[in-house]
């Protein structure tokens, strides 16, 4: 029998409301494993944001229990947040660019804030911006930029730092195939290097482009589990069950 | 297709902090508000008169203390001419045998005359108004009760008409005033100081709120309170730093200003009430202050708001 596989992150019995509205998300148990590449997917207002909300630490939920890099990030003291949001890449469904920084600013953004030196992120976000199509616009305002291009300064955002985890809500709605293509390869080989990708779609077109991908699905609020490997414990996938 | 750069060279974390001007332009705008260094300006402008005065009116009051500590004054008020003079003799000849004497002086009679002359006017008759005959005394010890008594007690046999009375008992009630003008000084700078810090505290939550995007993005992306905490710090030293020279230059002007009109007066006890060079350095660090008060006012406001925050 092989050793459990280390989690990275689990919800035991999440339930999420706003105010004193019913839950947008209820009961919600899974585990998420270093290395995986799992898609969200449900219909608009199923509550796949709020879901990735809990996962970036934007949202403390209602109920439940949630932990993040073996530590059970809800009784954590906020102090100690931004080191786990450290860890992670985030593409937010709308970008949150900074309007009055540059796409270059905007991509270094997450090393500036982790401590690189500027002699030391100069070239990798002049490289990142480069391989995502926008070397010529590095010094353009989010504003002056399209929808497109800013999906993909946003994208460039989240990578740049090589984070544990990459959460990404719709990161190819803006995009043209090609360049959706481009980016889900690019998430697939963060993948291959043990970056744990967790990305939300309703477009199911994208979950064929990545073979291995383990689905969760988000119907009204309640997650099921097509693929079986977000149970706790979890189904080993590809062993045989 | 070609790798992608972050997969083959990521770059290295490291210790360089989220502050200075790597962290300044991430707020548009570099000032946390147009007026702000003005209206510290004005602060230290006020706080710097304020103090100015009260450290003159401090000074003023030491020295006029100092100076009557052991000064005393013994006045014969004998109406008969002659018969004051002799007492004021015997007076004198008794005092300056006594320990606790210092020295003493009598003070001549045309000189008490030439400083009633405003009120009795000139050529009085010896006769017209009995004028007393004054001694000035400088006391060893300090002009106090039990010395005084003691000294009125040796007098008595020989000078009944002689009255001493520390000259300390006549500028009571000035000392007390110019005291009580001091705590009205230092109340000023209190108050000065609070509307400061009221000030700061309302433009830094202006700016938290006109910056509340950008902020919960660093935040998302793992900025601490701290780094965000110390851009707002880092506008506000500025704006402070402004004012509080702009403000420290206006104040010292005026505090100037006064002093030459107030020692053109020529009087001795406001020419007292002059500063000295420790004094100047005081109102120096006025604006030393206000930039502390403000940096911290401001480090306070935005942690407190980002508390609310997760």
């Amino acid at each position: 029998m092989s050793a459990p596989e280390e989690e990275i992150v689990r919800f035991d019995n999440v339930g999420l409301r706003y105010g004193t509205e019913r839950e947008v998300l209820s009961n919600i148990s899974f585990t998420l494993f270093p290395g995986r590449f799992y898609f969200l997917t449900g219909a608009s207002g199923a509550g796949k944001t709020s879901l990735l909300k809990l996962l970036y630490l934007a949202q403390r939920p209602s109920r439940g229990a949630i932990r993040m890099f073996g530590t059970d990030v809800i009784t954590q003291p906020r102090e100690r947040l931004p080191a786990y949001r450290r860890r992670m890449g985030v593409v937010f469904q709308d970008f949150r660019l900074v309007d009055h920084l540059s796409a270059f600013d905007n991509v270094a953004l997450p090393l500036r804030v982790s401590g690189v030196r500027e002699a030391d992120l100069l070239g990798p976000v002049a490289d990142m911006l480069e391989w995502v199509g926008l070397a010529h616009r590095a010094d353009a305002r989010p504003a002056t930029l399209s929808g497109g291009e800013q999906q993909r300064v946003a994208i460039a955002r989240a990578v740049i730092g090589r984070p544990d985890m990459l959460v990404a809500d719709e990161p190819t709605g803006n995009v043209d195939p090609e360049m959706a293509l481009k980016l889900i390869r690019l998430f697939e080989a963060l993948n291959r290097l043990g970056t744990t990708v967790v990305v939300a779609t309703h477009d199911v077109h994208l979950l064929r482009k990545v073979p291995d991908s383990l689905i969760m699905r988000l119907d009204k609020g309640v997650l099921s589990d097509p693929t079986g490997a977000l149970r706790y414990p979890p189904r080993r996938v590809g062993a045989g069950e | 297709m070609k790798k992608p750069p972050v997969l083959s060279r990521p770059a290295a974390r490291g210790p360089a902090p989220l502050r200075g001007k790597r962290a300044a332009h991430l707020l548009p705008q570099t000032r946390l508000g147009g007026p702000m260094p003005w209206v510290i300006a004005i602060m230290v402008a006020l706080t710097v008169l304020a103090a100015g005065g009260g450290l003159a009116l401090d000074n003023l009051a030491d020295r006029a203390r100092g100076e009557l500590a052991g000064s005393a004054t013994v006045q014969i008020l004998a109406v008969d001419p002659e018969n004051r003079a002799r007492q004021a003799e015997a007076v004198a000849e008794i005092l300056v045998q006594d320990p606790d004497v210092a020295g003493l002086a009598l003070v001549p009679q045309d000189t008490v005359e030439r400083l009633l002359e405003p009120w009795l006017g000139s050529g009085n008759p010896e006769d017209a108004v009995p004028i007393p005959a004054l001694i000035d005394l400088r006391l060893r010890g300090g002009a106090d009760k039990a010395t005084l008594d003691r000294l009125r007690g040796l007098l008595a046999e020989r000078a009944p008409d002689a009255r001493i009375d520390a000259q300390g008992k006549w500028l009571a009630p000035v000392l007390a005033a110019l005291s009580a003008l001091g705590w009205m000084a230092l109340g000023l700078i209190a108050l000065l100081a609070f509307t400061g810090a009221a000030a700061v505290w309302l433009a830094a939550r202006n700016a938290l709120g006109s910056n509340r995007d950008t902020i919960e993005i660093v935040h998302l992306l793992g900025g601490s309170d701290h780094q965000i905490a110390r851009i707002f710090q880092r506008s506000i030293l500025f704006d402070a730093l402004l004012g509080g020279v702009l403000g420290l230059v206006l104040g010292m002007a005026a505090v100037w200003l006064m002093g030459a009109q107030f020692s053109a007066l020529d009087s001795g006890l406001v020419s007292g009430g002059g500063l000295e060079s420790s004094d100047w350095l005081v109102l120096a660090l006025v604006p030393a202050g206000a930039v502390v008060l403000a940096v911290f006012t401001a480090r306070f406001t935005v942690l407190a708001s980002l508390r609310k925050m997760l």
